[in-house]
């Protein structure tokens, strides 16, 4: 094995993946197990710049039942459209939930701003989302965008799905203000999932 | 130092439809699986200091009162990237069951016993050179109901972040010569046997601690690589 990049003829095979399984909680969720969380739903505390805003939600099996063993994480830019912004008091970007029984999940955050694309132009406000569970080998990848954002238009990711689909990525406004963002692993309204 | 993830390697990941693991069947997605470029929200992740980690976390032999049942191993070794760069200061989180093939998790239902001085989650950071250890037990193998007779080879869960989001990996690490390897479709997700064997871990004399641990080395490699281009030879 070379440790010297100049020299190394080809890169080294990356691990693969398996299945997080189904008894990852009280190692990655483990409030309930009296355990200290790496991150939880709550992704901005109170006080952190931005419009607040909740993501709920249920994930659903190709049969249209609920997944409850599923782990969700998000990962997003600040109200500013910067990740990993120093000096960003009580906000990661990163948030940590697993589904309940009822394949349910919920996000407490803040409407990220938005973030540049590699060409220049800018992407529309956007979390990363990654899907963990029992029965998903390698981890399972898309984004949540936000149903009124004018920028979703015109939004590089966003157009290089078909139009059909588009809708399984855009959380849409509910009557009490919150965001509903199901996610289908399989069916008629099946997400769409990224190759990243 | 800027990193690039070619596309090429996600091949070593298993397909999510492996229909031989009953579970993927009605949660494998069944369209195509659309090619996101490389934008600020995909090179970008979180990061974890020491904070997310705690004295003792990573010794899952000293996590209660008494010390835990069964076969008192070290698991370590390096994280690197693609070219063989150690990844420093990234966090490990691993998770498993007990001697006994048990785990904590109230959903599992595998009459063995628990063990009050096991609960089997341990978090570690990686050193400046990308090393890890771990002390723990090691973890029974436990039947499933997968199909008739199941059994998963005993294996060790890990979880980690690397430098950004494409860097995520949840994987199992499994022990070498494990008999149930043949029979079990989740290691037999991936197709590829050289490729399965990065999941094996090697067992490392040099690792055991005399009179009381044995030992086994796990490399990990994670998506990534120097953006800068490596200068071909060329032709005369």
């Amino acid at each position: 094995m070379s440790t010297d990049p100049q020299t190394a003829e080809a890169p080294l095979g990356i691990t693969p993946s398996q299945t997080i399984g189904p008894f990852f909680a009280y190692a990655l969720t483990p409030c309930a197990y009296g355990g200290s969380e790496l991150a939880t739903g709550t992704v901005a505390a109170e006080g952190v710049a931005g419009e607040r805003i909740r993501i709920a939600g249920t994930v659903y099996d190709g049969d249209g039942a609920p997944v409850g063993d599923a782990m969700l994480e998000t990962w997003q830019a600040d109200a500013q459209g910067r990740y990993n912004a120093v000096g960003n008091a009580g906000f990661t970007g990163f948030g940590r939930v697993e589904t309940t029984v009822e394949g349910a999940f919920q996000i407490e955050t803040i409407r990220p701003g938005p973030v540049a694309a590699p060409d220049g132009t800018m992407q529309a406000p956007h979390l990363s989302l990654s899907v963990f569970a029992r029965g998903i080998l390698t981890r399972l990848t898309t984004r949540i965008y936000f149903e009124g954002e004018a920028a979703n238009a015109a939004d590089p990711v966003l157009a290089l799905v078909p139009a059909d689909r588009r809708h399984t990525l855009i959380a849409t406004r509910e009557a009490d203000g919150s965001f509903r963002f199901d996610i289908h692993l399989q069916g008629q309204d099946e997400t769409v999932f990224f190759a990243a | 130092m800027s990193l690039i993830y070619p596309r090429e390697s996600l091949a070593a990941h298993p397909a999510n439809a492996s229909p031989a693991y009953g579970s993927t069947v009605k949660r494998a997605p069944s369209k195509p699986l659309i090619l996101l470029p490389h934008t600020l929200s995909e090179t970008t992740g979180p990061v974890f200091g020491h904070a997310a980690v705690a004295a003792g976390d990573c010794d899952l032999t000293r996590q209660h009162v008494g010390e835990p049942l069964g076969e008192r191993i070290i698991v370590s070794g390096r994280v690197l990237d693609e070219d063989g760069r150690p990844v420093p200061h990234t966090l490990i989180e691993i998770w498993q069951a007990n001697a006994g093939g048990r785990y904590v998790h109230v959903r599992d239902q595998h009459p063995a016993p628990l063990d009050p001085n096991f609960t089997g989650a341990g978090r570690a950071l990686t050193d400046a050179e990308g090393r890890y250890r771990f002390v723990t037990v090691k973890p029974g193998a436990y039947p499933w109901r997968n199909h008739h007779n199941a059994w998963r080879p005993a294996h060790i869960h890990f979880s980690l972040f690397g430098p950004s989001f494409l860097s995520r990996v949840i994987t199992q690490m499994y022990f070498p010569g494990d008999p149930l390897f043949k029979y079990d479709p989740i290691f037999q997700s991936i197709t590829d046997a050289q490729v399965r064997e990065r999941l094996v871990s090697r067992f490392d004399l040099a690792t055991t601690e005399p009179e009381w641990a044995l030992g086994y080395q796990f490399d990990i490699v994670l998506r990534g690589r120097n953006a800068t281009p490596v200068e071909e030879p060329h032709e005369h």
